[in-house]
């Protein structure tokens, strides 16, 4: 099978798979062009229940067609039945929710499975029709690439232009309808207009994958390449061109392994491929995902113990009258801050490492180095100083204050410190000059 | 044996295993899915009616058999990581619940429908079918002779797994909810009332979605993955236009869920031999037309449609 892939990845598995590979992949740019403006207004929901109801109209297309003579398989005819459908289920939507009982989420969820059980019942009348072409019916649920067509395939490059196009013509009214549909109102935009032509575009996407992604996952292959694109970068322009070239890549991947193995439905694979790619966006994206916020949180929490650390020693110091340069007990400065011995350790070796603090001759002593006295200064500088700030200028009491100088100071920008020091200084400036810690020599507190 | 014992037999051998069962399966949805809807989760239930698809596989592998128990704990598996992967989503992505719900429930049913034609492509019992369309046809009860077999304990004992699962999972739902009743009620209504006087909802609302869960798996055979969130909705949503009550919210959604069950089934079996059909309708797919067929109904006949209200704003404002 790994050699059939391979094949069908580099496009030289014949003519016709590598044509329905390309059609799948240029599909795939355009639903997830599209599903970015549908993700942003809010739409996912209703595509996905619009893309369930085209299921009866399918079918009854193809009832039709078989009873009144014509061809049952033609794609334009059965891709009409579900369109039409489709556009029922989104307007049945609008009128549950106007019976003012139910909330849109239930209305939709009811929707959705009442028109794929009409799908359901009609399907077993096709099953019972002389021609009994259910197989070809049934891989418009979960989608089968593999047979398609090389006209099929060319329809949906073609498609997928159509798409592009569109959505270049109106992306400045698109985007201000996404981000404020009020705006776009009052700048006299034709907010019922737009919301039409992107609904009818998520339509035109949704019954044109109906063949290659199948109506149940099409609507994962608009939201998921969407969202993966939004993990990446806040800007539209940039969010689109994303989105588009991971829906590329899941239809691409989809239609490959489909030709590989035609047994596995298209529409799994499709959206298997997608959530691989969000899956490395999540772990990977630079501003939003898991690593970066965890090396955020680390680098947050050294930051914070290494405050109070020194902020301790200062301290302590301070009570034991001794100069900054002096040892003191590391076991009070974990008693100080509630630490376990563990903890104390081991933020001491780190801070030993960093070169801020060494041993301080007897076992259980450290001592400030010169580089730590310099930072130790700072940090009990900033805490005063805020200290000082909210109990002066908010009328904050005192143990109040310390609590909210020990929240806040580690992130404290440097400005804003200015700015809290130019305030006291012009209150008071006798205090002002409390707060800053004494010089190293003939330190007393 | 006359033609009327025959009919007794027959009606009782191929057709009383799958109504019944689908009325176990709306009723206990339709009560749990009351819950989902007064607390405003509706979408949780599609969510979880899809994502438990790979546990109920993974479930299925590892046995090889229809044995509920390794099905429910994969389908409770799969749902809490489901719950938890939605929570994740939308923290780090900050996601809209509704888009970090279709990315994780779309991914997993995705990895479920996968694994299904991967692990069980040559399994007569778990197919994509059965996904998609529920297999409400195939839970016959050959044993059956007669009125009789159901004081028979042989006969009983050789009633389809599946619906002696559905019926434990009624028995459980009904007790959880005699149990449960005011923290509920208290977790739907009112949560900053809740919060006041200390109450937790959360162990109540994880309760909650494990039942719903085990009864996604219980409802799997009946009605399939997608139709039995028909089951879940449609009961609560008619009761909703026809009653302002909590205690009969919950009846009227009981209720409800017979009524489109045995409608559902009754008109799948019956329309179709009227029309001189030789098969018969898809009955899970009946029973999900019929759950919209009864909101519509209800809507029109609801004693709080926009009509009515209207005309009461008006004559008490003369």
């Amino acid at each position: 099978m790994s050699g059939d892939l391979l094949a069908a990845l580099t496009l030289a598995a014949g003519h016709n798979a590598a044509v329905v590979v390309l059609g799948c992949t240029a599909f795939g740019a355009a639903v997830g062009l599209v599903g970015t403006f549908v993700l942003l207004r809010g739409r996912a929901l209703i595509a996905d229940v619009a893309a369930h109801a085209t299921l009866p109209g399918v079918a009854a297309a193809f009832i039709g067609a078989t009873l009144a003579g014509l061809d049952p398989r033609s794609l334009w005819l059965l891709m009409a039945g579900g369109a039409t459908t489709a556009a029922l289920g989104a307007l049945a939507v609008r009128g549950a929710v106007a019976t003012g009982r139910v909330r849109d989420d239930a209305a939709m969820a009811l929707v959705l499975s009442a028109g794929f059980g009409a799908g359901v019942v009609l399907m077993s009348v096709v099953q019972s029709l002389p021609t009994g072409g259910q197989a070809g019916l049934s891989h418009f649920i979960l989608g089968q690439a593999a047979g398609m067509a090389v006209a099929e395939a060319e329809a949906l490059a073609l498609l997928a232009l159509v798409a592009a196009a569109a959505l270049a013509l109106l992306f400045n009214p698109l985007r201000a309808l996404c981000f404020d549909a009020g705006f776009a109102a009052a700048a006299g935009l034709p907010v019922r207009a737009l919301d039409l032509a992107l609904m009818g575009l998520m339509l035109l996407v949704t019954v044109a994958g109906l063949r290659a992604v199948g109506l149940i996952l099409v609507v994962a292959l608009m939201v998921i390449p969407a969202v993966t694109a939004r993990l990446l970068t806040d800007r539209l322009s940039a969010m689109a061109p994303l989105a588009a070239l991971f829906g590329a890549a899941s239809g691409w991947v989809g239609a490959s392994v489909s030709a590989a193995a035609p047994g596995l439905p298209t529409g799994a694979v499709v959206t298997l491929a997608a959530c691989a790619l969000f899956l490395v966006a999540l772990l990977f994206s630079p501003s939003r995902g898991v690593l970066a916020a965890l090396l955020r949180h680390a680098t947050l929490a050294w930051r914070i113990a290494r405050d109070h650390m020194l902020r301790g020693a200062w301290e302590e110091l301070e009570r034991q009258r001794l100069g900054p340069a002096a040892p003191f007990a590391a076991a009070a400065v974990a008693e100080a801050w509630g630490w376990s011995p563990l903890r104390a350790g081991a933020t001491a070796f780190v801070l030993r490492r960093a070169g801020l603090i060494e041993r301080g001759g007897e076992p259980g002593f450290l001592r400030l180095t010169q580089a730590g006295i310099a930072a130790a200064r700072g940090v009990v500088r900033r805490h005063r100083v805020w200290e000082l700030y909210l109990t002066r200028a908010g009328g904050v009491r005192a143990f109040a204050a310390h609590r909210g100088a020990d929240l806040i100071e580690h992130t404290l920008p440097p400005e804003v410190e200015a700015e809290v020091e130019a305030w006291l200084e012009a209150a008071d400036p006798a205090l002002a000059r409390l707060a800053v810690p004494p010089p190293v020599e003939g330190a007393r507190a | 044996m006359t033609l009327a014992e025959l009919t007794v037999a027959e009606f009782l051998q191929l057709d009383l295993v799958p109504l019944a069962s689908a009325v176990l399966a709306c009723v206990t949805c339709g009560l749990l899915g009351t819950l989902l809807l007064l607390t405003r989760n509706s979408m949780l239930g599609d969510a979880v009616s899809h994502a438990v698809l790979p546990g109920i596989v993974a479930g299925f592998w590892v046995t090889g058999t229809r044995a509920a128990l390794p099905m429910v704990g994969g389908a409770i598996a799969a749902a809490l990581a489901a719950v938890a992967l939605i929570g994740l989503v939308r923290r780090l992505a900050r996601l809209e619940a509704g888009a970090a719900m279709g990315v994780v429930f779309s991914g997993m049913f995705a990895l479920g429908l996968v694994l299904l034609v991967r692990s069980g492509a040559d399994r007569v019992d778990l197919d994509l079918g059965c996904v998609l369309y529920g297999a409400l046809e195939t839970l016959i009860w050959p044993e059956a002779t007669g009125l009789a077999s159901l004081a028979d304990r042989a006969a009983l004992v050789a009633l389809p797994g599946q619906f002696l699962l559905l019926a434990a999972m009624f028995a459980v739902t009904v007790l959880a909810l005699a149990l449960f009743w005011k923290e509920l009620r208290l977790a739907a209504f009112d949560p900053a009332f809740g919060a006041v006087i200390g109450f937790d909802p959360r162990p109540v609302r994880a309760l909650l979605m494990l039942l719903i869960a085990a009864a996604c798996v219980a409802a799997f055979w009946a009605v399939g993955s997608i139709l039995v969130i028909a089951a879940l909705i449609g009961p609560p949503a008619i009761a909703r236009l026809l009653t302002e009550r909590y205690a009969a919210q919950f009846l009227l959604a009981a209720a409800a869920g017979a009524a489109i069950a045995v409608a559902g089934y009754a008109a799948a079996a019956l329309v179709p031999a009227a029309m001189g059909a030789a098969v018969g309708f898809n009955a899970a797919g009946m029973i999900a037309v019929m759950a919209g067929f009864g909101f519509a109904l209800a809507a029109v006949a609801s004693p709080f449609r926009p009509a009515l209200r209207r005309r009461r704003a008006a004559a008490s404002r003369a």
